[in-house]
């Protein structure tokens, strides 16, 4: 009976051992969008005030290019740690860039842009209670996605983009899909 | 050039580390006392190899290096110099190699201060710790360099994480890892044991210091994080039952439960096999640590540079370490002598029951930090494991516990009298349970939570009863007279024992007071607005931009009051850093005994208001308090002449005069 016990540290350790190789197989920070490779929900969001009339963003807008949407809130605290290296990404002309300002007051949205930037070719504005970037599969800003060119999203991105995740997820799955 | 030769240092020191796992092991086995000689100069010059490449970190980092990858991508010109200091270990590669010098440094305090350990048990220490040295040093040199170049070198660094720049988290790695890795020492004897076949007194003498200095640092460690958080994440709490957190929670739970059952085993020669067990688990739980933070395999709020490639690496470590030595457990323990016999109530029984209740809540803590990892495994979904699942599970663990910590020290060993010592703690059962019921009536009765009554009475019972039986040991009140001479001569050991659990008391009740009554104002606040607090009256009166060293702050002014009186001005800053471009919160705290204000300044409102967020939590100090008695406690008990590594038994004191 002593002996048996001895013997269930090991066991047990045994048993973690095969969950964490599991484990590393597995990423816990992804959690899974139903609406990758579904197209665009059918949306028209009104542009940011100052932006000119035509440039809101609505589904059509999202055919025939590959390109990025960026969900961001002049409310977001990470969307400020992560906007200059959305700056990057404009100067470099590797894809465009579209922006929902989400959950926000369009006028603040409007504001935020002007003070740290605007890497947007559209925006369009999504007010609370935010429906819009819901049915997109938006869980929380900042998020991005890659859209195709048939308009369907093929990459969701949680939290902040920086220049590791872009040059090492994104633009790779971009220069992809423009093949 | 000093780059290369702090990387050739770590090669060298990893040769070093291969011929002194190996050479005394072979030694001992064989008797060859010039074989296990070896062991000694070994690890002193392994600690001087890995010192060399500790120093050529540093100096990349003092000198803003900037053709060191690790240097560019976490420090920055204009950061003060203690961060550029602390930048060497706020990364991946260089916390590993503050861990491996801290693991070196431990193997040459055995060579330093171990001079009168029997020979075979010191040499194959020794080796088992170079074992563990070998693995890291080649999990570093393979995997994490801190020394690769970067070609061309940028004209400047990418900056440390702003978080991280505060004095509290420069020092919270090095008390953290001195811990994790001074278990290893506990880990090195144990395995240096089962080799041998023979645990006995002499081997819990030399273990239990180790063991207790490591368990002072890494409560030092986790209580820095934990004011760290408090007083810089700006939601008011100082626990979060994260991963990151419970990483560190596991091997301080381990690693109590291990002194407490090594003082039987000195004492008493009994729970032998146990406490080797536990010496096992406690440095097992500082490795499953490492894996976890670093490998990626749980979501955490604290985001090291995660890398499943790295994550390999470390559970082969894992799996060779843990594995290995509790195959090593299994096979050699039930030959260990079963040693003497005590009955349930006794000293010995409170001790198990305290290890028990440990270990149950290690293994709760380990259920609930690995949860969502066996649920994704498993396909069973996505889950997060919180603070509400720990809460429910781990806390009436410890509830028990307290009780008996009160009982155990006054526990004769072999055969206790409870019904005597529950006689003596007539006392303190009724000012606890009053002290209950007042806080119960105080708080409205069911208008606060159920449990805080029962939070202050175990903390009054526990903090009585241990004043009592340093009453009954100094005799105070049978010879007051003689009670002064009797505490002067008391071991240091008895008062570190009794500071500590001390600490334990005061710790819950800061805890439960901060639990259940703080109290939470978040309101848009315009200039010169009065919002009421925890009866004080807190008024924003300006809010104007302030340059940093690296960063400009927006702080806040408020103007704090009680009755019309003012009492202090508070000044909560939002800093935006410069590089990289981050914003931080700071918050202002004003402490006192029955709690702290805390106040956060938010964003600006469109409607000519700033978003503020003013807290009331009672007690905090408290917890620091007690925190801080726990570490006193231990370095008390470290000072016991029977605890010094190498002292020899102590000569009988003789009475001078008859009388005395």
């Amino acid at each position: 009976m002593r002996r048996a016990l001895t013997f269930l540290p090991v066991a047990i350790f045994g048993v973690l051992a095969l969950l964490f190789i599991k484990g590393l197989t597995l990423n816990p920070k992804e959690i899974p969008s139903v609406l990758i490779n579904h197209p665009v929900p059918d949306m028209t969001l009104a542009p940011l005030p100052g932006r000119g009339e035509s440039s809101g963003l609505s589904a059509a807008n999202l055919k025939g290019r590959v390109s990025l949407v960026n969900i961001y809130g002049s409310w977001c605290i990470a969307c400020v740690q992560e906007h200059p290296y959305l700056m990057e990404i404009k100067k470099s002309g590797a894809v465009p860039i579209h922006g929902i300002d989400w959950r926000d007051d369009p006028a603040l949205g409007a504001a935020w842009l002007k003070k740290h930037g605007d890497p947007y070719e559209r925006v369009g504005v999504d007010p609370p209670p935010g429906r819009a970037a819901v049915d997109f599969g938006v869980t929380g800003a900042p998020e991005s996605f890659i859209v195709d060119k048939q308009g369907i999203i093929r990459y969701k991105h949680i939290g902040p983009i920086t220049t590791e995740v872009w040059a090492k997820i994104l633009l790779p799955i971009v220069r992809e899909l423009e093949k | 050039m000093i780059a290369e030769i702090g990387h050739f240092a770590l090669v060298l020191a990893l040769c070093v580390a291969l011929v002194q796992a190996v050479v005394p092991l072979i030694g001992a086995k064989r008797g060859w006392s010039n074989w296990m000689a070896v062991a000694g100069p070994a690890s002193t010059l392994q600690f001087l190899f890995i010192a060399v490449a500790f120093g050529a970190l540093t100096n990349a980092y003092v000198t803003s290096d900037f053709s060191l990858v690790n240097v560019a991508s976490n420090s920055h010109t204009e950061k003060p110099m203690l961060y550029k200091v602390a930048g060497v270990w706020g990364n991946h590669e260089g916390s590993l190699l503050l861990w491996i010098t801290i693991l070196a440094l431990f193997g040459f305090a055995v060579t330093l201060f171990g001079r009168n350990l029997p020979p075979g048990l010191k040499s194959r220490a020794l080796a088992v710790q170079a074992m563990i040295a070998v693995g890291f040093l080649a999990f570093i040199l393979l995997t994490s360099n801190p020394f690769a170049r970067l070609e061309p070198p940028p004209m400047d660094g990418n900056g440390l994480n702003p978080m991280l720049q505060d004095p509290g988290l420069a020092f919270h790695p090095p008390f953290l890892y001195l811990g994790y890795v001074g278990f290893s020492m506990a880990f090195s004897f144990a395995i240096a044991a089962l080799l041998e076949g023979r645990v006995d007194a002499a081997w819990a003498r030399w273990v239990r210091p180790w063991t207790l200095a490591a368990w002072i640092f890494l409560t030092c460690g986790i209580m820095l994080g934990s004011w760290w958080a408090y007083y810089t994440l700006g939601w008011g709490g100082w626990w979060y039952w994260d991963p990151v957190e419970n990483a560190s929670f596991m091997p301080w739970l381990a690693g109590t439960a291990l002194l407490h059952s090594a003082v039987v085993v000195e004492k008493r020669d009994s729970l032998k096999s146990w406490t080797i067990l536990l010496a096992i688990v406690a440095f097992g739980f500082s490795l499953l640590g490492t894996f976890l933070v670093r490998s990626g395999v749980l979501t955490s709020v604290h985001a090291f540079a995660t890398d499943p490639a790295r994550g390999i690496f470390i559970l082969l470590l894992l799996v060779l370490a843990v594995g290995g030595s509790l195959t090593l457990y299994a096979i050699r323990a039930p030959a260990m002598k079963m040693g003497g016999l005590f009955s349930p109530i006794s000293r010995e029984g409170s001790l198990l029951l305290n290890n028990v209740l440990m270990s149950t809540g290690a293994a709760t803590v380990l259920l609930g930090t690995l949860y969502p990892l066996i649920a994704d495994a498993l396909n069973l979904g996505k889950v997060s494991v919180g603070p509400p699942f720990f809460n429910a599970v781990f806390l009436p663990l410890m509830a028990p516990m307290v009780a008996v910590m009160a009982v155990g020290p006054m526990m004769a060993w072999k055969r206790g009298d409870l019904a005597g010592i529950l006689g003596r703690l007539k006392l303190a059962a009724a000012l606890a349970l009053g002290t209950g019921a007042l806080v119960w009536f105080l708080q409205g009765g069911s208008a606060g939570p159920w449990w805080t009554g029962a939070g202050f009475a175990l903390a009054v019972w526990l903090g009585l009863g241990t004043l009592a039986d340093l009453a009954d040991r100094i005799r105070l009140f049978e010879a007051p007279a003689e009670a002064l001479g009797r505490a002067l001569r008391l071991p240091r050991s008895a008062w570190g024992m009794a500071l500590a659990h001390l600490g334990v008391a005061v710790f819950i009740i800061g805890l439960t007071a901060s639990a259940a009554w703080t109290t939470e104002h978040i309101q848009s606040q315009k200039i010169d607005q009065t919002v009421d607090v925890a009866g004080y009256g807190v008024t924003l009166k300006s809010v104007h931009d302030v340059p940093g060293p690296n960063y400009t702050a927006s702080q806040a002014t408020f103007e704090i009051s009680r009755n019309g009186t003012l009492l202090a001005v508070m000044q909560p800053e939002k800093r935006i850093y410069r590089m990289p471009p981050r914003p931080t919160t700071t918050a202002a705290i004003r402490s006192g005994i029955t709690g702290d204000l805390y106040v956060v300044i938010g964003d600006a409102d469109p409607k000519g208001g700033y978003v503020t967020r003013l807290y009331f939590n009672p007690c905090i100090a408290w917890l620091w308090a007690g925190g801080g008695l726990l570490v006193l406690g231990g370095l008390v008990s470290l000072l016991d002449r029977r605890h010094r590594v190498g002292a020899p038994a102590r000569p009988r004191v003789q009475p001078v005069s008859a009388k005395a």
